[in-house]
């Protein structure tokens, strides 16, 4: 009867004789071949918990509840005797008087579950009102700004809560109270928005009764298939429109890189689209003020002065928020018409150091591994980023890890929230983490942990790399990182001894004067123990943004065409001169942070800026606004009026992301579709067609395309790594690159066989340990580190046009510990000035243990705080990446 | 999300004696009510800090027992008897008439701290049915009538 090849076993459900997975449970191989059996407490996701009492079936004669009940080879299922139908009536019938106000007709309607099982099978409502109903009726939880509670037609099948606790990792909901007072709640008497819940609406769309619901619901006319504009995750999602506005938005479960799930900002994320200010004009700058202009005027008058602006003289930034095809005719722009490698963007500010240096040691700057494998990982190793507030899909495969007993090691110099899952957390002192990385691979080395035949056949310099660990000894680790030793040597132990291993890292890792040297010692300690090459095994930088991986790939940057081929390679030169018709300069560009000292130093007289706001996200801010202030001429193409906007002599008014076709590439490699949802709003145009108008009124040729899907296919002849993709192969799903070739399936983790490196093998790097650029002193006591939240994005320019987002979180805080906060006599809610040796800033203090003490912490998303007028511009020689994560500062009570 | 900590010195020693694993759960309530009389919500969450467990396990776990209170008890606790010969015999509206003489629902505290209401499973005094006890003091054969008597006093301070 049993295949065994197959894995499949038959059975047979209701006289029909079946053939279903081995592995199924009673209730899902009913439901896989069209039988009904109601369900309430059953989410495929979840661990079946069988509270509900409704999925009863007889299994071989017996009473089963089929949710929780495996299949067996020859079993015979019987889901319509009249044994089965009475127990599940009368356990229907408890549900419905007991928690769902006794009745039949709940406004839930359609989004009742309960309702439908109840047609299903038959309740006599006669019969449910002689039944006692208790005479309970509580108040629904409406302080959430996302999503309601209402208590009286809760079921208590606890989806919810295992939901938060098993996907999510956050348990911020529990059964509380008992018997009939039982109900869903946090602490006693506590209202949702103050428990620990972040607002991710998983609970609720899986609720099966509308208990919990979203608030503010307008039904979607129609549904479009895009990808999240926010983080670097990039989730596949239906946005709905209803009206020529974006109403909603829902997880694709097919989508691998989320597979369905979503975050705060992704579900409830896009009212920004639609608010009222969005730029809808051009403008342009006249006696001192921006003034309304059309599209002509504008345009012509950009092409005029970039005409003028050739060469040096010029700068072009182009922005990860930004789909593949723009970035791709934005340097196209740059480097075809105007002459220059000037082209840069915002990865320059974050993962700089990671195309840096993974490049040098491994030979490809990307994530080696696809997003779902790391919570395949037996170890996960997550160091510099706070993966649950800046990349939440991510922090769930982090989750999914730990449930399935696989080792977590954090080390953050703040206490955040992964920490309190994590088998070890080390708390190093922030800008120390090649002390710590080198003397946990000394350990490694020392106790024989490392994985030799690795070594000898996949790796080069491994004895340079050896001699430079001699230098951290217990001591000079210890003192560095201010890291007791034996703590360290149990994260190495716990890193080599489960494999595989992966690490994951962001801006911790990355914005330090020794970023790329960071960067070094975490692919050092991969290489060591054969931690790459393998699923689940390997590095990970976390990008940021939507697109930053598609941005770097497709040469925003001023060394290297798309596909990271160099611009002082004379065959690649003359390969993209042949392809674009125009004689190109050899000489690698300026850098982000060197474009705007190039103007203050006379160099850059033209500043073509797209989608970025330097103004509050650039370290050392009011430099950077005193660039802008002082450049001849400046155009920026935003959808707002940020705060760079507002220095410049040309403002072009772009489409955002629901209105423009094209691609992002997410932080595991994946090529996906961004699909037009509504119409630009107002006047408002595509980065596409702007970019290609401003080329073709500077007489150029090669920018006459008409849809994204032409502009991919000249990206795919020149760009090796994408030489594979096209719209039609990506229509459904997304393909991770490397993927060379037509019939190439996509890459889901690098390196396996060799590494793309001239030698084929990765490289050791000896590392020397560099002090952060600024320490605190007596001026300047404390330490000053930068983070994320959250409920917002990047500066903010879209997440504070969501009311909700705001509510959630509106204002900058300056996290403190309570040691310092006595010190300086400061409490949570008092404002403090904040001062180092570029600026000062005022805001409120939030005085909590997760900011270790001596250090303090802070965003940069809130203009009226903005942080960034504090940060410290020294940068690391290699990738010229700024240091925002450490400076010095001095923190006073204000009044 | 932020809590204002409860001073370290008044609960830090109760846990200092419980090692920071969440099957201590139970006992380590059972000790922090021990010294504070009831389960304030900051030390709920220093509970849930010590034992590693999320701040909504604690308080599902603490509110499943009806060992845990988590208001200080009044001066005068009232516990009104839930047993089955009670119910039958109408602690229902015993307990419904001393939340409205009151002003506080089961499980709550007056303003004054005066008096305290919950509920108890049998007090073992089946044939006095339906009956409360005040600080171990029994009264029996209760009717709403002789409920608002024995509170009047009060009923005045209620805050109404
Ligand atoms: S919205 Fe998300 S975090 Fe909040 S309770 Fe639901 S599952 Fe948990
Ligand atoms: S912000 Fe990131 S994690 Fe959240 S839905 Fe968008 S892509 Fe996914
Ligand atoms: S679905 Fe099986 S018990 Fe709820
Ligand atoms: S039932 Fe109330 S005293 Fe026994």
């Amino acid at each position: 009867m049993t295949d065994i090849m197959t894995s499949k076993v038959q059975v047979s459900i209701d006289g029909r004789t079946v053939e279903v997975d081995r592995s199924a449970t009673v209730l899902a191989a009913a439901l896989e071949n069209d039988v009904f059996i109601p369900h309430l407490c059953h989410d495929p996701d979840l661990i079946p918990a069988g509270v509900c009492r409704l999925c009863f079936v007889e299994l071989d004669g017996r009473l089963v509840t089929s949710c929780n009940t495996p299949v067996t080879a020859g079993a015979t299922i019987r889901t319509d005797t009249a044994a089965v139908k009475e127990t599940v009536r009368g356990a229907v019938e408890l549900l419905l008087v007991n928690h769902h106000r006794g009745s039949l007709d709940c406004d839930e309607g359609e989004a009742c579950e309960l309702q439908k099982i109840a047609r299903f099978v038959g309740i006599d409502e006669a019969r449910l009102r002689r039944l006692r109903h208790p005479d309970r009726n509580l108040a629904a939880d409406t302080s959430n700004p996302f999503l309601e509670f209402d208590p009286n037609i809760c079921v208590l099948c606890g989806i919810c809560v295992r939901t938060c606790d098993e996907i999510v990792g956050v348990a911020a909901i529990d059964f509380v109270q008992r018997g009939v007072y039982t109900t869903i709640g946090s602490a006693p008497g506590e209202q949702w928005i103050d428990s620990d819940c972040v607002s991710c609406g998983e609970c609720v769309v899986r609720c099966p009764t509308g208990s919990l619901s979203l608030t503010d619901v307008e039904v979607p006319e129609r549904e479009v298939k895009t990808t999240c504009t926010y983080c670097g995750c990039g989730c596949g999602i239906h946005l709905g429109v209803a009206g020529g506005r974006i109403v909603s938005a829902r997880g694709v479960r097919e989508n691998p890189s989320n597979e369905g799930r979503l975050c705060v900002k992704g579900r409830f994320g896009f009212e920004f689209v639609n608010a009222p200010d969005r730029l809808k004009t051009p403008l342009i700058r006249r006696g001192g003020v921006l003034e309304e202009a059309t599209w002509d005027e504008a345009l012509d008058l950009v092409a005029e002065k970039f005409s003028v602006h050739r060469g040096a003289s010029f700068a072009a930034i182009a922005s990860a928020k930004l789909t593949n095809e723009e970035n791709y005719l934005i340097q196209k722009l740059a480097r075809a018409v105007q002459g220059t490698n000037t082209v840069d963007h915002c990865a320059r500010l974050c993962h700089s150091p990671s195309v840096a240096g993974l490049v040098q040691s491994f030979g490809s700057g990307a994530m080696t591994n696809s997003s779902q494998e790391i919570g395949d990982a037996r170890c996960v190793f997550a160091i510099g980023t706070n993966t649950t507030a800046a990349h939440p899909i991510i922090g769930l495969q982090v989750m999914r890890s730990i449930r399935q007993g696989g080792k977590l090691i954090v080390a953050n110099p703040r206490r955040i929230e992964l920490a309190q899952h994590a088998d070890l957390f080390i708390q190093h002192r922030a800008g120390s983490d090649v002390a710590l990385l080198m003397g946990m691979m000394r350990v490694i080395l020392d106790e024989g942990l490392h994985d030799p035949q690795f070594i000898a056949l996949r790796c080069e310099n491994f004895e340079a790399f050896r001699e430079s660990l001699a230098r951290y000894d217990d001591a000079t680790v210890e003192e560095k990182t201010g890291v007791p030793f034996a703590r360290i040597a149990a994260a190495a132990r716990m890193y080599a001894e489960n494999s595989p291993a992966s690490i994951l890292y962001a801006m911790g890792i990355t914005q330090h004067t020794h970023g790329t040297d960071n960067v070094l010692a975490t692919s050092n300690l991969a290489l060591l123990t054969g931690n790459v090459g393998r699923p689940s095994s390997g590095v990970n930088p976390l990008r940021g943004q939507s697109n930053v991986q598609g941005a770097c790939d497709m040469g925003a940057l001023p060394n290297v065409y798309p596909g990271y081929q160099k611009v002082d390679r004379p065959e690649v030169k003359a390969k993209f001169e042949a392809a674009w018709g125009v004689e190109l300069d050899d000489a690698p560009g300026l850098t982000h942070l060197e474009i705007l000292s190039g103007v203050t130093g006379g160099r850059i007289k033209a500043i073509y800026l797209v989608g970025e706001n330097p103004a509050l996200s650039e370290a050392d801010a009011t430099h950077a606004q005193e660039a802008m202030d002082q450049v001849d001429f400046l155009v920026v193409q935003d959808i707002f009026l940020t705060e760079s906007a507002r220095y410049a002599d040309v403002v072009l008014p772009a489409a955002t992301f629901a209105e423009k076709e094209g691609t992002f590439t997410n932080t595991e490699r994946r090529v996906q579709r961004v699909r037009k949802a509504i119409e630009p709003v107002g006047g408002a145009r595509t980065d596409l067609w702007i970019t290609c108008e401003i080329a073709k009124r500077l007489g150029a040729a090669g920018f006459d395309f008409e849809t994204a899907a032409e502009v991919m296919d000249e990206i795919r002849a020149l760009t090796p790594s994408y030489g594979g993709i096209t719209y039609e192969r990506i229509e459904e799903t997304g393909l991770q690159w490397p993927c060379p070739g037509a019939d190439h399936p996509g890459t889901r983790y690098l390196h396996g066989e060799r590494f793309p490196t001239r030698s084929g093998r990765g490289r050791f790097f000896p590392l020397t340990y560099r002090p952060p650029d600024e320490e605190p002193d007596d001026e300047f006591p404390l330490v000053l580190t930068t983070e994320r939240s959250l409920y917002h994005y990047h500066t903010s320019t879209m997440t504070r046009r969501v009311p909700g987002l705001e509510l959630l979180r509106s204002e900058e805080l300056v996290e403190i510990h309570p040691q310092d906060a006595a010190a300086l006599r400061v409490a949570t809610g008092d404002e403090v000035r904040v001062t180092t040796r570029r600026g000062e800033v005022v805001a409120r203090a939030l005085v909590t243990e997760v900011s270790p003490p001596g250090t303090i912490c802070m965003t940069f998303h809130f203009h009226e705080a903005p942080t960034n007028v504090l940060t410290n511009a020294a940068y690391d020689p290699v990738a010229k990446i700024p240091e925002t994560k450490v400076c010095a500062v001095r923190v006073e009570p204000v009044g | 999300m932020a809590t204002t900590e409860l001073s370290p010195l008044q609960l830090g020693p109760v846990l200092a004696t419980f090692e920071r694993r969440p099957d201590v759960l139970i006992s380590l309530l059972q000790a922090v009510q021990a010294s504070l009389g009831y389960l304030p919500p900051d030390a709920m969450g220093a509970v849930a800090r010590h034992a590693r467990v999320p701040r909504s396990r604690v308080y599902g776990v603490a509110s499943f027992y009806s060992q845990f209170r988590f208001n200080p008890a009044g001066r005068r606790r009232v516990a009104v008897c839930r047993g089955t010969a009670c119910h039958v015999s109408g602690a229902r509206m015993i307990l419904e008439e001393l939340e409205r003489t009151l002003g506080i629902a089961e499980g709550q505290t007056t303003e004054d701290r005066e008096y305290s209401l919950e509920t108890v499973a049998c007090i073992g005094c089946c044939g006095l049915s339906p009956c409360l006890s005040v600080n171990d003091e029994v009264s029996a054969k209760l009717t709403p009538k002789k409920v608002r008597k024995q509170f009047r006093a009060a009923k005045k301070s209620a805050p109404r």
